[in-house]
């Protein structure tokens, strides 16, 4: 069994008996998560990605359908603090995240919550801290810090707890391109160095291309996945469900459309240029 | 504008003030406040003068804080005086239209403003040198015995650190959105008083609404860190009393007792 198992799960907020038609948030989703994956979940707003997020730690329970963490089911009310121990889950708003007024002591909020010993405590918080690279913070009042600074606390808020996967519901929405590419390189070298499972939901597509797997949604349903090469050729789907690809995979592929000899939908800006420049040759 | 509120302000530091047990501190910052409204005379009100002085020599923070936070309520302490100036008792010194200056009026007027600014200097000192965290959890401890008769000492406790921990948050957010109805042409700093008071309507309601829906992701991100109430729950900085921490209920001690002395032996002035 993989480690995030989701099985056939149907969502909705809205309650059968207002006498309106029933729109599931998340319509019939299977899918699962290995551990050590760094898996991107990309689609529209209102696709239902954020509220697949809030099933991962049993935040939300599905109407139908089960999610397994670790081989528990997340409706099992005795499991639901494990499975928050062992699945994180990041916010779209830093402001909202951080719920003390010192930067390391909002770190310790987690591992306090679980009852564990105070030297512990300030072990994690120290290592939480040193692994996102605000350290040097740690003292700070978190309303002083930039966007990025206080996502970055808030993920090392989540890694105190010492989780085996962390989701990040868009957490790069509300922060301007440098704050992006801060956490971005946080969460890559996370997952890289310290074999975290990463799922990060976001509708920026240039962040999918890093991700070992990317998962496309709309309308609630899953629409495809596979590896970023995979999922970013399809681009005549991805147009027709009103997505956008990398930059980088338009370019290319408009130029195919005009006839030019593309090999392979490249994604980033550099393989586009190195593939550019031999097809010119 | 709004940004420049010194008050309940935070700042790191290692100082005697720093050092001491939030729990003493705060017992003593509240039994000289309490003090501070027992002076009756110049000679106590010196000793409680000089103390706050002290105090703020301790915390080793730069003055111009105090200043920030004097300034405002500098207005209070004004119209408060010139109150207390013109109603005191006994023979005029001097009279014009219902105005009657006298000696007695004089000297509440001192030490209605000594008082107040002392007041302000200390409670801005206490914040000042001591984190949020740190206040709250001196307060739970210092109230832990009312669990006995089953008041919500933690709930109490983590209501007033997050309220804390949002004032410049909502402060910020309040200037943003003043901005916001500035630039739609709102029109806030003219007319009279109700017109004025009209005029605010439009930003706390936005303001009310954000803070209602900040407060549901708050939940939703302490739910996602395993919070589960009180029980069961450490602390990563534990409250230790010590050596410095007895000085300080001695110091606070003697200081009470010298303002009790001076009342005692010299006559009341007010």
């Amino acid at each position: 069994m993989s480690f995030i198992q989701i099985e056939n799960v149907f969502f909705s907020y809205d309650s059968e008996d207002e006498g309106q038609p029933v729109r599931n948030a998340v319509d019939g989703v299977t899918l699962s998560i290995e551990k050590g994956e760094f898996v991107t979940v990309i689609g529209h707003n209102g696709c239902g990605k954020s509220t697949l997020a809030k099933h991962l730690n049993a935040m939300l329970l599905p109407d139908s359908g089960k999610v397994y963490v670790d081989g528990d089911d997340t409706s099992d009310e005795e499991k639901t603090w494990d499975i928050r121990e062992k699945v994180g889950l990041v916010l779209q708003n830093p402001d909202n995240q951080l719920v003390a007024s010192i930067v390391e002591e909002d770190v310790a909020f987690g591992p306090e919550n679980l009852g564990i010993a105070p030297a512990e405590i300030r072990e994690r918080v120290d290592k939480a801290l040193k692994a996102v690279g605000m350290y040097e913070y740690r003292h700070h009042a978190p309303y002083k810090l930039s966007g990025g600074q206080k996502q970055r606390i808030a993920i090392a808020g989540i890694l105190a707890i010492q989780p085996q996967c962390i989701v990040l519901d868009e957490p790069t929405a509300m922060l301007d391109p440098n704050g992006r590419e801060e956490v971005m390189s946080t969460l890559l070298r996370l997952n890289r160095e310290m074999g975290i499972t990463v799922v990060l939901i976001t509708h920026y597509m240039d962040e999918a291309v890093p991700a070992d797997r990317v998962v496309v949604m709309d309308s609630g349903k899953v629409l495809t996945q596979g590896t970023p090469e995979e999922v970013f050729s399809q681009v005549e789907l991805l147009k027709k469900h009103r997505l956008d690809v990398p930059q980088a995979a338009e370019l290319a592929f408009r130029l195919k459309g005009r006839g030019l000899d593309i090999p392979a939908i490249p994604l980033s800006v550099e393989e586009c240029a190195k593939m550019l420049g031999e097809v010119l040759q | 504008m709004v940004r420049d509120v010194a008050f309940g302000q935070y700042f790191p530091g290692n100082s005697l003030m720093h050092k001491l047990d939030p729990r003493a501190k705060l017992l003593c910052f509240v039994a000289f406040i309490v003090v501070i409204f027992f002076t009756f005379n110049y000679a106590s009100l010196g000793v409680v003068a000089a103390f706050t002085v002290f105090a703020l020599i301790s915390a080793g923070i730069s003055p111009k804080f105090y200043f920030k936070s004097l300034k405002v309520i500098l207005f209070v302490v004004i119209i408060t005086s010139l109150l207390n100036l013109f109603y005191g008792s006994g023979e005029p010194i001097w009279e014009w239209w219902i105005l009657k200056l006298t000696w007695n009026g004089i000297h509440r007027a001192v030490f209605v403003s000594v008082r107040i600014v002392c007041l302000i200097l200390l409670s801005s000192c206490l914040t000042f040198t001591t984190s949020p965290t740190e206040l709250t959890d001196a307060i739970e401890r210092l109230m832990k015995p009312l669990k006995v008769i089953r008041f919500p000492v933690h709930e109490v406790a983590m209501m007033m650190s997050l309220a804390l921990r949002f004032v410049p948050t909502l402060l910020e957010e309040t200037d943003k959105i003043m901005q916001a109805q500035r630039a739609r042409g709102a029109d806030m700093d003219s007319g009279n008083f109700i017109k004025r008071a009209k005029a605010l309507v439009p930003i706390l309601i936005p303001l009310f609404v954000s803070a209602f829906r900040r407060a549901y992701d708050i939940a939703t991100a302490m739910e996602c860190r395993c919070y589960r109430g009180g029980t069961g729950r450490t602390r990563m900085k534990t409250l230790h009393m010590g050596a410095r921490d007895i000085v300080s209920f001695v110091v606070t001690a003697m200081i009470i007792g010298g303002v009790i002395v001076c009342n005692i032996l010299l006559t009341s002035v007010l």
